[in-house]
């Protein structure tokens, strides 16, 4: 399977850059603006000091050059903040423009019942939910819906980047279509289940473009934080001038505001929805839909992560390795009889026994010749395998699960299922026990033997659990197993836990008894009768070929159907909170320096021994504010890269990332700003800004 | 700084935590209503207390229930207070004849014993009865230290319940903090005290013939069990005027080592306590360090501070290093029974607890020396802090250094198996916003008002360091004075008043609201993903989370004071 990443755009892109320049100012809107309190205090205090400019320039006071720049860096600040924002959303505008590709006008072919022959067209944005639509190839599937009548194959490369059709039919757990793509072959009838604008595509465009972004909640915790953290330096700063008055300071208003303006945390508070809208973003080029913010979020709480066996933790196919004949059957006798059975067979499972027959026992293609019937795999027998027309009349040769090839053996023989030989059964429990799957093969109404499928863990897979354990997420499998089999192939992946002979309702009380521990539950699944858990998880992951039910009910839909996908999520979440936890410790770590700058600015006329303060030797006070003024504005533009990106995450234990990160954003952000400051100062003392 | 005076601060340190840790363990049983080995003795005392209250013990209380009762408590205890300080002439034991309180210094001190801060504007020999003194502030040295440790058991109990409606009942908590632990820990103080020499009567002040033939009125009166419940309730409000620099209150080294341990003994105990409540003393230890290294530092601040003393001094060629037969350094204020060590120690330990007593004057430390005991209560009395009230403190700031730094490993922030979250970040907001507002809005209005001014007794930064400790104290329920600012008029009564009622019960408010959020919440078990908070990193962060938060806020006017003070000083100028 080919996976199309969507391109990767360049942070610098021009096509980005551009428009997201523009949008910097139209988010100059005040009601922009209010949803982020920190910026709009940054932008009324622009105002404010643009206001006094204005006033001292006709006024002619002291400090016109540097009050003038000041005001200029304040814009600046607050249009930095904008532009990231801009930035983050012009990345996932991109992808949503060619979304935006697949809802052209299209005319619908409405049917009014199920068995209607003819169909009236429609256009595609009056349907509504309930509404039946006919596709024929060649067709855009007009909206989200099942098949309710009829298979065919469907191109949904418009929205996974998968050029390979997929099928798509009515009943079982690969109903669900998507609005947008493509029908290849044949014909089906559709029940739409969302209304125009409710669609995926509708909700991965809102998504990515950012503009319909709630707040999660993280983010709104935070926003508080940032906003009590804002309201303490406004106290500071407002009370600051009766303590300067009594000192015999007059501090112009304009170094008041710069100083308010480099206390509060503008650094995150500029980056904070840039982060927000890239990690989205980052979900969706891993060609995840999140129906909510809050579902990324949690996925970086998760506790215990519930994986289905099967596409999971296993290859989907299993794979032949040993044949065991009974007593009186001799080893090639059984390899012969399931080579023949299994060369029609274009199962995985078929085609690995034709690998290992040949292996063993060099077995040729049958003569041109010959008259084999295949006879496919049905779900009411639960049988394959070929009639070979030879000279001595029909050879019947069946292969299926040891209880189907019983029946049939009982069947043959004109008796009721038992009585069948105690070695058979001993081996399909010798199989079962290490994990495997027994598959037995008959000839002519006589078992043979049994041939052993393995279940073939994933490469790489144990590895992936041994980082998530010592991200402190504990893996339970899920499988529809004997418990015996389960603990074999649990202990080979190397899962925490698991839980066999799974059903629906044992899963769904699995997720309750952990989420009643106080754990957060992730789990993907495809089928309706996952639903109930997918919508009981915290973090429910649908897979985009399962059914509409299981899609409705989780909070994220993989496009590519790739249920390993979830450990890939719960990072994004993780990185998506380290981003925000990193920038917040750095802008609040950055006041130290700011301090240093700015105090003794102020109050050097009054009190010429606070130069003592001054340890970055900063050439002049009204040098050491603009300069305290124009870092805090281009440490916004300098972070945008790794807001967008994010922290780089490598799993480790909280610890481990905790001293990591503390020692690089907490005591960077206390040492960064001494350098920057300076540096500036040297720069704006050099070019004679002052 | 000397051998000797480094080694009494090792010993102090020393002895307190060798008392706290099975004070801790003690505390923890009594409010768990586990047996104790005082229960025989206690639990009938307690119970009949229920019976004549009316207080039903087994009844529950959501946290705004348990808000609305300890108000309600305190709001009772304040209007009594004042009424009895109104009313002292016609009130019986006055043998001194105390007329009745001015209105406005009756309100101020109300207040100020209400909300543990034990601010005096007056003098307590030459304005109080002996009635006043025993039923109205002794009184409220337990009730209101007993307030603060409820709301310390409340909001432990938001980290230990799961998914609970409510947080305890606060007559409960209140009446075994008193019976259990004030009363018997005060009552051995007292009768160490009244063993040391500090007088324990109702009689007649004293009127001797000093050798010069002068006459001297000797104020005495029932001070032992004043000052004990004093330095344990972390209270601080002195039966005279020189507080613990007076021989009847602090007679001797040894009484003074024993009432600095004191003042810190409980607020440390209940850091081990809190350990043990949450079933993980690893949790309590980490908070005990980072406190204990806050206080260590300051200590060594303060100490050497004073112990180098005034530059101008050594340049007019005076000898200030400490030898066998001189102290060196800044002796100006202090008691020489004390000396510097003792008096550094015993200032940044009853600002770092919010205990506010002294044996010194700090309008005279060394600018430094002086702004130490100021930085302990504007970090927001987290310093072991007052007794429950400085834990509850510290743990606000635990609930923000996770918050900050927690998102860092990628989860929601969580302590102790709790998520923080909007609400909580709130709350916890609130209470770190409340102080700077109390201290720097009434502290600025005092820059500019005559009246404000007036206070002063010195000029420039020294003077702004008085207002600014003034009210830091006030807001900070500390009650420590830095002295020369003349407090008792009517303005700074009043305003030092509301700065102490803010201080006090618009951060308990919210920190119940957080015990009441927080216990609703399910616990989150521990794995490797979850934020350590018992390790070095995290006692690291947490102090670095204070001090960047808590002190950054005032870094500004502390330039304007304190820091610009000492530079000036170095500079030749004295104020």
């Amino acid at each position: 399977m080919s996976i199309h990443r969507p391109r990767e755009v360049s942070l610098f892109d021009a096509s980005i850059l551009k428009p997201a320049a523009l949008a910097a100012f139209r988010k100059l809107d005040p009601r922009d603006l209010v949803r982020n309190p920190v910026m709009f205090t940054t932008g009324a205090v622009a105002a404010l000091s643009t206001v006094l400019f204005v006033h001292d320039l006709s006024a002619g006071g002291g400090h016109v050059a540097v009050a003038g720049q000041i005001a200029a860096w304040l814009w600046f600040t607050v249009l930095f903040a904008n532009f990231a924002e801009a930035v983050a959303e012009g990345r996932g505008k991109a992808q949503a423009d060619s979304l935006r590709r697949t809802k052209t006008e299209t005319l619908a072919k409405k049917v009014a019942a199920l068995d209607a022959t003819g169909h009236q067209p429609v256009p595609a944005t009056s349907l509504r939910a309930g509404d039946l639509v006919a596709c024929e190839p060649g067709d855009i599937i007009p909206g989200d819906g099942d098949v309710v009548a009829g298979i065919a194959t469907v191109d949904e490369s418009a929205i996974t980047g998968e050029s390979a059709p997929v099928i798509r039919e009515s009943g079982g757990d690969r109903s669900a279509v998507t609005g947008g793509t493509r029908v290849a072959s044949d014909r089906i009838v559709v029940r739409i289940t969302a209304n125009p604008g409710e669609s995926f595509i509708d909700r991965m465009i809102a998504l990515v473009e950012g503009a319909k972004r709630q707040k999660t909640p993280n983010e709104i915790a935070l926003t508080i934080l940032l906003v009590g953290l804002t309201l303490i330096f406004l106290i500071v700063v407002a009370s600051l001038p009766a303590f300067a008055a009594y000192s015999g300071t007059v501090i112009p208003m304009v170094f008041l505001v710069a100083l308010l303006v480099t206390l509060i945390p503008t650094t995150i508070g500029g980056l904070l929805s840039a982060i927000g809208i890239a990690g989205m973003d980052r979900l969706v080029r891993f060609n995840v839909i999140a129906k909510s913010g809050r579902a990324v979020e949690a996925a970086g709480d998760i506790d215990v992560l519930l994986l289905d066996k099967t596409g999971t933790i296993t290859l989907g196919a299993r794979q032949a390795a040993e044949f065991i004949p009974l007593p009186h059957v001799g080893d090639r006798e059984l390899a012969e009889a399931a080579f023949l059975s299994s060369l029609a067979d274009e199962t995985p499972e078929g085609k690995s026994i034709v690998t290992l027959a040949r292996a063993r026992f060099d077995f040729a293609d049958p003569a041109a010749g010959s008259a084999i019937t295949f006879i496919p795999f049905s779900a009411h027998t639960r049988m394959s395998g070929v009639d070979v027309d030879g000279a001595d009349g029909i050879t019947e040769i069946r292969k299926g699960a040891a209880d189907a090839i019983i029946r049939y053996v009982a069947d043959r023989a004109g008796r009721t299922p038992g009585g069948h030989p105690k070695e058979l059964v001993a081996s399909v429990e010798r199989v079962a026990k290490a994990g495997g799957t027994p598959l037995v093969v008959a000839r002519d109404g006589r078992a043979l033997g049994v041939v052993h499928l393995k279940d073939i863990i994933k490469p790489g897979i144990r590895e992936r659990f041994a980082t998530l354990r010592a991200m402190g997420i504990r893996t339970v499998m899920i499988t529809g197993d004997n418990p015996l089999t389960a603990a074999a192939i649990a202990a080979e992946a190397g899962v925490d836990d698991y839980l066999a002979e799974a059903t629906p309702e044992a899963k769904l009380e699995l997720i309750r008894k952990e989420q009643k521990g106080g754990r957060l539950v992730a789990m993907c699944g495809d089928g309706s009768n996952d639903a109930p858990a997918l919508a009981q998880a915290d973090v429910g992951v649908a897979m985009n070929t399962g059914t509409q039910a299981a899609r409705e009910a989780g909070n994220m839909v993989d496009l590519e159907s790739d249920p390993t996908k979830l450990i890939e999520i719960v990072m994004i979440g993780k990185q998506l909170l380290m981003s925000r936890g990193a920038l917040t410790t750095f802008s609040i770590a950055n006041d130290v320096a700011k301090y240093f700058a700015i105090i003794p600015a102020l109050f050097l006329a009054s009190y010429p021994p606070l130069q003592a303060l001054n340890v970055m030797r900063l050439a002049s006070p009204q040098s050491a504010i603009l300069s305290a003024i124009i870092f805090n504005a281009l440490i916004i533009i300098a972070l945008i890269p790794l807001a967008l990106k994010g922290v780089t995450y490598k799993p480790a234990s909280a610890e481990v990332l905790l001293r990591r990160n503390i020692l690089v954003y907490g005591f960077g952000g206390i040492v960064v700003p001494f350098i920057g400051i300076k540096a500036i100062d040297l720069v704006v003392t050099a070019l004679g800004l002052v | 700084m000397t051998a000797a005076g480094i080694l009494q601060i090792l010993l102090f340190c020393a002895a307190v935590t060798a008392g706290a840790i099975p004070l801790g363990a003690y505390m923890a049983r009594v409010y768990s209503g586990e047996r104790t080995w005082l229960s025989p003795l206690l639990r009938p005392v307690e119970r009949a207390i229920y019976k004549i209250c009316f207080i039903r013990p087994e009844t529950e209380q959501h946290w705004t229930a348990y808000a609305f009762a300890l108000l309600a408590f305190n709001l009772v205890g304040l209007l009594v207070l004042y009424a009895v300080m109104r009313v002292q002439a016609f009130l019986p034991f006055d043998p001194a004849g105390q007329s009745a309180v001015a209105p406005d210094l009756a309100w101020n001190t109300a207040v100020s014993f209400a909300t543990n801060t034990n601010w005096q504007n007056y003098a307590g020999e030459s304005t109080l009865s002996y009635l006043t003194q025993m039923v109205g502030m002794t009184v409220h040295n337990f009730t209101s230290a007993a307030t603060g440790m409820a709301v310390l058991v409340a909001l432990i109990r938001g980290f230990t319940r799961r998914q609970a409606r409510t947080v305890g009942n606060f007559y409960v908590d209140a009446v075994r903090s008193i019976i259990h632990i004030l009363l018997p820990a005060s009552a051995l103080m007292a009768l160490f005290l009244v063993w040391q020499g500090v007088p324990q009567n109702l009689d007649a002040y004293t009127a001797a013939t000093t050798l010069e033939g002068a006459t001297q009125v000797i104020a005495q009166g029932p001070v032992a069990s004043q000052e004990a419940i004093k330095m344990l309730g972390t209270n601080g409000g002195g039966f005279f005027n020189a507080n613990s620099a007076h021989p009847f209150e602090n007679p001797t080294a040894f009484s003074n080592f024993v009432e600095m341990a004191a003042i810190l003994l409980i607020p440390a105990g209940l850091v081990f306590s809190f350990g043990r409540m949450v079933a993980d003393t690893r949790q309590g230890r980490a908070l005990f360090l980072a406190m204990g290294i806050l206080l260590v530092a300051g200590i060594a601040v303060c100490y050497q501070a004073e112990a180098v003393g005034n530059p101008a001094l050594s340049r007019l060629g005076l000898d200030v290093t400490a030898g066998d037969n001189a102290p060196g350094g800044n002796m100006e204020g202090k008691e020489v029974r004390f000396g510097i060590a003792n008096s550094a120690l015993w200032a940044t330990a009853t600002t770092a607890a919010s205990n506010g007593s002294v044996n010194s004057m700090l309008d005279s430390y060394t600018p430094i020396g002086g702004m130490v005991p100021m930085v302990n209560m504007m970090l927001g009395e987290v310093v072991f802090g007052g007794t429950g009230s400085g834990l509850h403190g510290m743990i606000v700031f635990v609930i923000l250094a996770v918050f900050i730094a927690g998102l860092m490993v990628g989860r929601t922030p969580e302590y102790l198996g709790k998520k923080i979250e909007a609400r909580e970040v709130k709350l916890a907001v609130l209470c770190i916003l409340i102080f700077p507002l109390a201290i720097l809005s009434l502290g600025g209005l005092s820059m500019v008002l005559p009246a404000g001014l007036a206070g002063m007794s010195a000029p420039g930064p020294h003077g702004l360091s008085e207002v600014l400790y003034a009210f830091t104290s006030a807001a900070a329920n500390n009650g420590s004075a830095f002295a020369g600012l003349s407090g008792n008029t009517p303005y700074y009564n009043s305003t030092l008043g509301v700065a102490m009622l803010i201080g006090r019960f618009l951060v308990i408010v919210p920190t119940l609201a957080i015990a009441g959020s927080l216990a609703a919440k399910k616990i989150v078990p521990p794995s490797a993903g979850t934020f350590p908070t018992h390790g070095g990193l995290f006692v690291g962060l947490l102090i670095a989370v204070i001090l960047v938060v808590g002190g950054l806020t005032f870094f500004p006017v502390l330039a304007l004071g304190p820091i610009v003070e000492h530079l000036l000083l170095a500079a030749g100028t004295l104020f």
